[in-house]
């Protein structure tokens, strides 16, 4: 009885010594990075389509204000309210000491410096998509931006979610670098991806999610409760969207739907973005959503 | 005397039930308010559909549209916009309360509207090239506004 007492105890700590393991957060293996030339350029497209800078700009920032990534933006969820860290360059308040390697294992495995995991309210589960080449180019752009000494404030998270290993419990049920759509075979088809999928991260807020907060994929974009309890996201499924290619495209650049209504809530930000970039990858993403299953 | 006295205190009941009604319907600046935006809209969709050569361009017809818009963004809006008819206080409206606690900027961001109708009036005639950066800064204005006052639909 005794000794089965024991057993028990040593397998109860061998399964927290295994859940301790596999719940660490390990930084990416950076040495495909080393070496690369670097475009601040090409970063700046990538900055634009990622849409950093509509969550890390301070509340209400416009226009080159938005360049400023101080943080202070509250994001509401069933799990808490997220605040949008500083990740400005300044040395102290933001990320201007990070390495290279250090920032492509935040933004592509949700794992910080010292170790610790993100919350997903950053979208590396959609980042982790993210061409080495395009960070490293991300990376130079941002030592261009300006530095600000706003400190991050810390989230207003509850118990259990407090605990960050539980993120690495959700990383292993959730994280997925496979393509949604597995096949995309025009090179329009597939930048309308890497720009859906990955970069302009629009999964996070049209898919659905589960009890835990991870991506349905099976529903991939077919609309979803509006986190801040306030209304629905739309599905983006061709049954629900009838919108032409055409017109997919008109509204990412200006803002109008088909009858000239415009959008609102935080899908201005992302039309602001999208407005910046190339007519392609508005008309790459238009056909993207169109070929959806 | 006491008769009379107890119909008169059940018609002021009545009048002040009425009056409550009516300030907490609000209908009327509902439709009023609503209307403005769809006219907004359609004259939008007039020139919207040329500048994608959806329909073709016509000067005469994209003047029209853009007059027709300035004269929406010369609509005053106070009137439309009693306190109290927010989204939170009644149904059938999307309007935020921070619309009443920052009036001043949701004033100013009506009033940005009225800059771009202006510029859409002044190029509506030149030609269809001139219609997409219009366009865009009306969109923006648009946007602006719904970003920060308007909740999503549902």
């Amino acid at each position: 009885m005794r000794r089965g007492l024991g057993l028990g105890a040593l397998g109860l700590a061998a399964l927290a010594a295994a859940a301790f393991f596999v719940t660490g957060a390990t930084p990416i293996d950076d040495s495909p990075l080393a070496g690369r030339a670097s475009d601040p350029a090409k970063g700046e497209t990538i900055f634009i389509a990622s849409g950093c800078a509509s969550c890390h700009a301070a509340p209400d920032a416009k226009d080159d204000a938005k360049l400023i990534l101080a943080g202070g933006q509250r994001f509401e969820s069933d799990f808490g309210t997220f605040i949008a860290p500083n990740i400005s360059p300044h040395p102290d308040a933001g990320i201007g000491s990070w390495t290279l390697g250090e920032f492509a294992s935040a933004v592509k495995k949700g794992v910080s410096p010292e170790g610790q995991h993100y919350y997903p309210a950053f979208p590396y589960g959609s980042y982790l998509h993210m061409d080495d080449q395009d960070v490293v180019d991300l990376w130079a752009y941002w030592q261009t931006l300006p530095a600000d000494a706003t400190p991050s404030q810390p989230h207003e998270v509850g118990f259990p979610f407090n605990i960050r290993r539980s993120v690495g419990v959700w990383k292993l049920l959730y994280l997925d670098d496979t393509w949604v759509v597995q096949t995309a075979d025009t090179p329009e088809l597939e930048r309308g991806r890497y720009l859906v999928e990955a970069l302009a991260h629009c999964g996070e807020c049209h898919t659905p999610r589960d009890a835990l907060g991870g991506m349905n994929r099976a529903n991939w974009l077919g609309g979803a409760p509006n986190p801040t309890g306030r209304g629905t996201i739309p599905s983006l499924r061709p049954a629900d969207l009838t919108w032409e290619p055409t017109e997919i495209a008109y509204y990412l650049e200006t803002g109008f739907t088909p009858d000239f209504d415009s959008a609102g809530g935080h899908m201005v930000a992302v039309i602001e973005n999208f407005a910046k970039l190339p007519a392609s990858d508005r008309q790459a993403v238009a056909a993207y959503l169109k070929a959806l299953p | 005397m006491k008769k009379h006295l107890t119909f008169a205190v059940a018609f002021a009941a009545l009048a002040c039930g009425t009056a409550a009604y009516a300030q907490s319907d609000f209908s009327a600046q509902l439709k009023a308010r609503q209307g403005q935006f769809r006219i907004m809209a359609i004259n939008l969709g007039i020139i919207g559909d040329m500048a994608q050569g959806k329909s073709e361009y016509n000067a005469e017809a994209a003047q029209a549209a853009a007059d027709t818009l300035v004269a929406v963004s010369m609509i005053q809006q106070a009137p439309m916009w009693p306190a109290g008819s927010d989204n939170m206080a009644i149904e059938g409206t999307r309007a935020q309360p921070n619309i009443w606690e920052q009036n001043d900027d949701f004033l100013a961001k009506w009033g940005d509207f009225g800059t771009a109708a202006k510029a859409i009036q002044a190029a509506a005639a030149g030609g269809v090239e001139g219609l997409g950066p219009v366009m865009g800064q009306v969109g923006g204005a648009c946007k602006a506004c719904h970003d920060t006052y308007r909740a999503p639909a549902n």
